[in-house]
Protein backbone atom coordinates (compact mmCIF):
# COMPACT_ATOMS: atom_id res chain seq x y z
CA UNK A 1 0.00 0.00 0.00
CA UNK A 2 1.27 3.70 -0.71
CA UNK A 3 2.02 5.87 2.48
CA UNK A 4 -0.93 8.05 0.91
CA UNK A 5 -3.56 5.32 1.66
CA UNK A 6 -2.38 4.83 4.94
CA UNK A 7 -2.29 8.75 5.84
CA UNK A 8 -6.01 8.12 4.77
CA UNK A 9 -6.83 5.42 7.08
CA UNK A 10 -5.37 6.88 9.69
CA UNK A 11 -7.00 10.48 9.06
CA UNK A 12 -10.28 8.28 9.18
CA UNK A 13 -9.34 6.68 12.71
CA UNK A 14 -8.12 10.00 14.26
CA UNK A 15 -11.51 11.77 13.40
CA UNK A 16 -13.56 8.99 15.33
CA UNK A 17 -10.80 9.34 18.18
CA UNK A 18 -11.69 13.26 17.94
CA UNK A 19 -14.84 12.65 17.83
CA UNK A 20 -14.92 10.29 21.18
CA UNK A 21 -12.48 13.17 22.30
CA UNK A 22 -15.47 15.79 22.42
CA UNK A 23 -17.91 13.44 24.02
CA UNK A 24 -15.72 12.86 26.78
CA UNK A 25 -14.86 16.40 27.49
CA UNK A 26 -18.91 17.57 27.28
CA UNK A 27 -20.94 14.51 28.73
CA UNK A 28 -23.24 15.45 30.86
CA UNK A 29 -22.96 12.65 33.41
CA UNK A 30 -19.65 10.30 34.48
CA UNK A 31 -20.86 7.14 31.94
CA UNK A 32 -21.23 9.27 28.95
CA UNK A 33 -17.38 10.49 29.84
CA UNK A 34 -16.31 6.42 30.86
CA UNK A 35 -18.69 5.48 26.63
CA UNK A 36 -15.73 8.39 25.21
CA UNK A 37 -12.66 6.97 26.45
CA UNK A 38 -13.87 3.26 26.16
CA UNK A 39 -14.60 4.39 22.56
CA UNK A 40 -10.73 6.19 21.86
CA UNK A 41 -9.15 3.62 23.47
CA UNK A 42 -11.09 0.83 21.41
CA UNK A 43 -10.45 3.08 17.96
CA UNK A 44 -6.57 3.45 19.05
CA UNK A 45 -6.07 -0.09 19.88
CA UNK A 46 -6.57 -0.47 16.19
CA UNK A 47 -5.07 2.37 14.55
CA UNK A 48 -2.09 1.35 16.51
CA UNK A 49 -1.97 -1.82 14.90
CA UNK A 50 -2.08 -0.28 11.80
CA UNK A 51 1.09 2.40 12.50
CA UNK A 52 2.71 -1.11 13.67
CA UNK A 53 2.41 -2.24 9.89
CA UNK A 54 3.37 1.41 8.68
CA UNK A 55 6.26 1.46 10.57
CA UNK A 56 7.51 -1.65 10.14
CA UNK A 57 7.57 -2.96 13.78
CA UNK A 58 6.04 -6.03 15.25
CA UNK A 59 5.97 -4.98 19.08
CA UNK A 60 3.51 -2.57 18.33
CA UNK A 61 1.13 -5.23 17.91
CA UNK A 62 1.54 -6.40 21.49
CA UNK A 63 1.25 -2.67 22.83
CA UNK A 64 -1.98 -2.76 21.46
CA UNK A 65 -2.82 -6.24 23.31
CA UNK A 66 -2.02 -4.73 26.54
CA UNK A 67 -3.53 -1.42 26.02
CA UNK A 68 -6.64 -3.57 25.00
CA UNK A 69 -6.09 -5.89 28.61
CA UNK A 70 -6.14 -2.44 30.53
CA UNK A 71 -9.18 -0.43 28.94
CA UNK A 72 -10.99 -3.82 30.07
CA UNK A 73 -9.88 -3.45 33.24
CA UNK A 74 -10.14 0.35 33.77
CA UNK A 75 -13.46 0.13 32.48
CA UNK A 76 -14.95 -2.84 34.37
CA UNK A 77 -13.53 -0.99 37.84
CA UNK A 78 -15.14 2.13 36.96
CA UNK A 79 -18.40 0.37 36.23
CA UNK A 80 -18.30 -1.55 39.58
CA UNK A 81 -17.34 1.61 41.19
CA UNK A 82 -20.76 3.53 39.89
CA UNK A 83 -22.77 0.59 40.93
CA UNK A 84 -21.21 0.91 44.08
CA UNK A 85 -19.55 -2.30 44.42
CA UNK A 86 -16.38 -0.85 44.93
CA UNK B 1 0.77 -5.28 -5.22
CA UNK B 2 -0.10 -8.38 -4.66
CA UNK B 3 -3.50 -9.43 -4.01
CA UNK B 4 -3.27 -10.20 -0.31
CA UNK B 5 -2.03 -6.13 -0.41
CA UNK B 6 -5.33 -5.58 -2.17
CA UNK B 7 -7.57 -7.36 -0.38
CA UNK B 8 -6.40 -6.32 3.18
CA UNK B 9 -6.27 -3.07 2.20
CA UNK B 10 -10.18 -3.57 1.03
CA UNK B 11 -10.21 -4.56 4.62
CA UNK B 12 -8.69 -2.16 6.84
CA UNK B 13 -10.42 0.41 4.70
CA UNK B 14 -13.53 -0.80 5.58
CA UNK B 15 -12.87 -1.12 9.21
CA UNK B 16 -11.35 2.75 9.77
CA UNK B 17 -14.74 3.47 8.21
CA UNK B 18 -16.84 1.35 11.04
CA UNK B 19 -14.30 3.17 13.44
CA UNK B 20 -15.24 6.85 11.95
CA UNK B 21 -18.89 5.72 12.61
CA UNK B 22 -18.78 4.50 16.23
CA UNK B 23 -16.60 7.49 17.03
CA UNK B 24 -19.63 10.06 15.45
CA UNK B 25 -22.26 7.84 16.82
CA UNK B 26 -20.73 8.40 20.41
CA UNK B 27 -20.54 12.25 19.35
CA UNK B 28 -23.94 12.63 17.96
CA UNK B 29 -26.45 9.97 20.01
CA UNK B 30 -28.78 11.72 22.28
CA UNK B 31 -28.65 8.69 25.11
CA UNK B 32 -25.79 6.96 27.43
CA UNK B 33 -27.58 3.77 26.85
CA UNK B 34 -27.44 5.00 22.43
CA UNK B 35 -24.07 6.00 23.16
CA UNK B 36 -22.99 2.46 24.45
CA UNK B 37 -24.87 0.92 21.15
CA UNK B 38 -22.47 2.93 19.04
CA UNK B 39 -19.65 2.70 20.79
CA UNK B 40 -19.50 -1.17 21.15
CA UNK B 41 -20.67 -2.34 18.01
CA UNK B 42 -19.51 -0.57 15.72
CA UNK B 43 -16.38 0.45 17.40
CA UNK B 44 -15.62 -3.56 17.55
CA UNK B 45 -16.64 -4.44 13.96
CA UNK B 46 -14.25 -1.60 12.94
CA UNK B 47 -11.24 -2.83 15.22
CA UNK B 48 -11.69 -6.44 14.34
CA UNK B 49 -11.65 -5.85 10.39
CA UNK B 50 -9.07 -3.34 10.79
CA UNK B 51 -6.45 -5.81 12.80
CA UNK B 52 -7.58 -8.62 10.89
CA UNK B 53 -6.92 -6.50 7.77
CA UNK B 54 -3.52 -5.60 8.63
CA UNK B 55 -3.12 -9.69 9.14
CA UNK B 56 -4.19 -10.18 6.03
CA UNK B 57 -1.53 -7.95 4.49
CA UNK B 58 1.43 -9.03 6.62
CA UNK B 59 0.51 -12.91 6.75
CA UNK B 60 3.26 -13.30 9.73
CA UNK B 61 1.91 -11.19 11.70
CA UNK B 62 -1.66 -13.05 11.43
CA UNK B 63 -1.29 -15.13 14.60
CA UNK B 64 -1.02 -12.43 17.04
CA UNK B 65 -3.76 -9.96 14.93
CA UNK B 66 -6.04 -13.00 15.48
CA UNK B 67 -5.29 -13.18 19.42
CA UNK B 68 -6.05 -9.50 19.40
CA UNK B 69 -9.03 -8.63 17.55
CA UNK B 70 -10.41 -12.01 19.51
CA UNK B 71 -9.77 -10.42 22.96
CA UNK B 72 -10.87 -7.25 21.79
CA UNK B 73 -14.21 -9.00 20.52
CA UNK B 74 -14.92 -11.64 23.76
CA UNK B 75 -14.12 -8.26 25.97
CA UNK B 76 -16.13 -5.00 24.65
CA UNK B 77 -19.44 -6.43 25.11
CA UNK B 78 -18.55 -7.33 28.87
CA UNK B 79 -17.36 -3.63 29.54
CA UNK B 80 -20.22 -2.40 28.15
CA UNK B 81 -22.87 -4.68 29.89
CA UNK B 82 -21.34 -3.94 33.14
CA UNK B 83 -21.27 -0.33 32.04
CA UNK B 84 -24.71 -0.22 30.95
CA UNK B 85 -26.20 -2.05 34.09
CA UNK B 86 -24.14 0.37 35.99
CA UNK B 87 -25.39 3.82 34.88
CA UNK B 88 -29.00 2.54 34.97
CA UNK B 89 -28.31 1.50 38.31
CA UNK B 90 -26.84 5.22 39.31
CA UNK B 91 -29.80 6.44 38.21
CA UNK B 92 -28.79 8.01 34.99
CA UNK B 93 -31.94 9.64 33.29
CA UNK B 94 -33.00 7.87 29.46
CA UNK B 95 -33.65 10.73 26.61
CA UNK B 96 -36.73 12.13 25.77
CA UNK B 97 -38.17 10.06 23.04
CA UNK B 98 -37.82 6.62 25.11
CA UNK B 99 -40.38 4.32 24.08
CA UNK B 100 -40.08 1.34 26.57
CA UNK B 101 -37.86 0.51 29.41
CA UNK B 102 -38.28 -3.20 30.12
CA UNK B 103 -35.38 -3.12 32.91
CA UNK B 104 -37.72 -1.08 35.06
CA UNK B 105 -41.19 -2.90 34.68
CA UNK B 106 -38.96 -6.53 35.36
CA UNK B 107 -37.96 -4.46 38.26
CA UNK B 108 -41.69 -3.30 39.10
CA UNK B 109 -43.02 -6.87 38.45
CA UNK B 110 -40.34 -8.74 40.92
CA UNK B 111 -41.22 -6.34 43.36
CA UNK B 112 -44.73 -6.28 43.52
CA UNK B 113 -44.22 -10.47 43.28
CA UNK B 114 -42.25 -10.42 46.32
CA UNK B 115 -44.21 -7.91 47.99
CA UNK B 116 -47.45 -10.51 46.78
CA UNK B 117 -45.56 -13.48 48.67
CA UNK B 118 -44.56 -11.78 52.18
CA UNK B 119 -48.16 -10.90 52.37
CA UNK B 120 -49.68 -14.36 51.38
CA UNK B 121 -47.05 -16.06 53.88
CA UNK B 122 -48.22 -13.13 56.33
CA UNK B 123 -51.84 -14.03 55.47
CA UNK B 124 -51.54 -17.56 55.82
CA UNK B 125 -49.94 -17.40 59.04
CA UNK B 126 -52.63 -15.27 60.45
CA UNK B 127 -54.99 -18.19 61.39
Amino acid sequence: MTPGLYIAFFSVGVGGVLCCMIRALLGPTASDRVVGVDGMITITTALMVLLGLFLGRRIYVDVALVYAVLAFVGVIAVARYLEKGL
Amino acid sequence: MTATTIIGGVVVGFGTIFLFLGGLGILRLPDVYNRLQAGTKCTTLGAVCTIVGVGIIEPGWLCKAVVVALFILLTNPISAHALARASYKSAVPLCEGTVVDKYREFGECEEAGSTAETADATAGSEP
